[in-house]
């Protein structure tokens, strides 16, 4: 008889054919292999130095360009160059530049399900367990292999119950949750294992949230997390499908969702109360620094970023133009705004919120990574810096200087900190019995 | 697969920006070029410092953050012999395997900083070749033992073509 499984264990044991358990090592079926520019080797060169030829299943790979796409030096101009060409030679779709964000544009446009395998060279493939997908970050060596056979040997996860309960107060967000959550569980706290994500927060959590809270689950050290398929998934990604009804990588049937079994083993269970939280502020030079804002109000700041794949997000810019509205950022602040994509940016367009940010001083930039690595060349600070920003990693030296501190904060908080030019309590800029 | 050089040790959570920083690593192309830069923002010079099968020592979750397979090609392009720590980030305990660098996990806590060492990645073995202090450390599982020593996983799989689990 099949033990009772968790999440994780069931996917993947579909994806082996065959049942696992927990710290089982299995060779195992990918549906969607993702490679970006940022990565040196490039999985491409890899399967040519194997003399693959082309993908196991072109369909099933993506090459995005998002982490250089202003193109800004020669490496940058040669790794393009080869992808596309690549692309070109082997019936291969890229994306990019200025599409946006690798794991922004893939679920936006309908290419990854409940279910599915998702494995990237990025570390943040785990944001597709928003979808109640198992996504996961590999090297380029790994994606290699896969481009070669179409599989890969997984080791399955331990997994960690999340129970998620309550609703978030006015102010409080998503962000504010996962910074949360890494201060209680660590940097290293989940280290091989996935978090599985439930609770009756859940039906007011939206996919935007929970991509944002799956997006950091590799920074407590864990290969996934992952939400589970419910109604709000499924509205969302009927829409999905409704405006992209040709997306390449056949969308799966619901009875691909994964759920647990009962009495499915897990090796921690934990609680967050969302109504108790208020926002939270990741200090340098760690995520899992991380201070409730009443410790660190007032903290002087030369830089604020919103944007990233963990908060370039329609809502996420929403928020911000709702602080900023009618104000403008403090004379000493650079303000850098990035949609997450091309299609986020249009809409923030009609809707009039790209308005609001420039009006209030924003420097909008073009979709992709942007102000999150120094690889982007964009928003480097100067020596002994604060920067405050969304994005998911505040490691010394992170965005180009390591004289500069990142603090990591929600899109509200960072549009506060920008006009005070402090970090900033964005409650005070929230209409009474306004939420999201 | 044996090293024998001096131990470099290192703290807690060392992230694949400060083995290689995005700013160095995307402003080139080849693993080559990006050796001077190892370690830079936490510990200038490094790189120079090195010998060839020097050791990094480090303490819990080595190599969190980035999935960069450039971090474990950097450190073994620079002629580290291997890392030892606590614990290590699992993407790059796969990328280190992939690309040939070979890892043991235990506590570290002891090594002292300066100290040659010998180092037997197949049977675990962690020798003070001045005090003669042994640690015994678990090797790599089997499967990425084998991965490791055929060079990393191109080798591996040019030679079966598939993973043989």
């Amino acid at each position: 008889m099949i033990p009772a499984q968790t999440v994780a264990e069931k996917l993947l044991s579909r994806k082996a054919g065959t049942p696992l358990e927990a710290g089982e090592i299995a060779v195992c079926a990918v549906d969607l292999a993702v490679a970006h520019d940022g990565n040196r080797p490039q999985s491409i060169d890899i399967l040519r130095e194997l003399g693959g030829g082309g993908p196991w299943d072109p369909a099933r790979v993506i090459l995005v360009i998002d982490h250089a796409p202003t193109q800004p030096n020669l490496a940058a101009a040669a790794i393009h160059d080869g992808m596309r060409r690549f692309a070109r030679e082997y019936g291969v779709e890229v994306l990019g530049p200025g599409e946006g964000v690798c794991h922004q544009i893939i679920p936006e446009r309908g290419y990854a399900s409940p279910g599915d395998l998702v494995l990237g060279t990025d570390s943040h493939t785990c944001t597709y367990g928003a979808l109640n997908a198992l996504g996961t970050g590999v090297g380029s060596s790994d994606l290699a292999a896969v481009f070669l056979t179409g599989t890969l040997w997984l080791k399955v996860p331990e997994s960690i119950y999340v129970d998620l309960t309550g609703r978030f107060r006015p102010g409080v967000y998503a962000k504010d949750a996962i910074l949360a959550l890494a201060s209680r569980l660590g940097a290293d706290g989940a280290t091989y294992a996935a978090l599985e994500f439930h609770g009756d927060a859940l039906a007011g959590l939206s996919v935007a949230g929970r991509m944002t809270m799956a997006n950091m689950a590799v920074e407590l050290g864990a290969k996934a997390g992952i939400f589970p398929c419910d109604e709000v998934l499924e509205r969302w990604l009927a829409e999905r499908r409704a405006a992209h009804p040709t997306a390449p990588v056949t969308p799966a049937t619901p009875a691909s969702a994964v759920s647990p079994d009962a009495g499915a083993r897990y090796i921690d269970r934990l609680q967050l109360d969302l109504a108790s939280l208020e926002p939270q502020v990741a200090c340098p030079h760690n995520v899992d620094n991380v201070r409730p804002i009443s410790d660190v109000v007032g903290t002087p700041i030369k830089e604020a970023v919103i944007g990233t794949c963990t908060n370039g997000r329609l809502e996420d810019l929403a928020v911000a133009a709702g602080v900023l509205a009618g104000r403008h950022i403090h004379p000493d602040v650079r303000l850098f705004v990035t949609p997450a994509s091309r299609a986020i940016y249009l809409a923030a367009l009609r809707a009039g919120i790209i308005e609001i940010l420039l009006e209030a001083g924003a420097i909008i930039n073009q979709p992709g990574c942007s102000a999150c690595t120094g690889g982007s060349h964009v928003g480097v600070p100067s020596d002994g810096e604060n920067v405050v920003t969304t994005a998911n990693r505040n490691f010394k030296g992170r965005l180009g200087n390591p004289e500069a501190n990142l603090f990591l904060a929600s899109p509200a908080t960072v549009a506060a900190s920008a006009l005070e030019g402090r970090i900033a309590d964005c409650r005070q800029y929230m209409e009474v019995g306004a939420s999201a | 697969m044996n090293t024998l050089g001096r131990a470099h040790r290192f703290g807690d959570d060392i992230n694949t920006d400060y083995i290689i920083s995005a700013k160095a690593k995307e402003s080139r192309v080849n693993i080559a070029d990006m050796v001077p830069y190892l370690m830079e923002d936490i510990r200038p010079g490094f790189a120079s410092s090195l010998s060839p099968g020097d050791v990094i020592v480090a303490g819990r979750n080595f190599g969190c953050g980035s999935s960069r397979e450039a971090a474990p090609a950097v450190i073994k392009g620079a002629g580290v012999g291997g890392v030892l720590a606590a614990s290590f980030a699992r993407i790059f305990y796969r990328n280190a395997a992939n690309v040939g660098l070979p890892l043991l996990e235990f506590d570290t806590s002891a090594i002292p900083d300066g100290a040659t060492i010998h180092v037997d990645f197949s049977t675990g073995v962690v020798r003070d070749t001045s005090t003669g202090r042994i640690w015994q450390a678990k090797p790599l599982p089997k499967f990425m033992l084998e991965i490791c020593h055929e060079g990393g996983l191109v080798n591996y799989l040019k030679k079966h073509g598939r993973f043989v689990l």
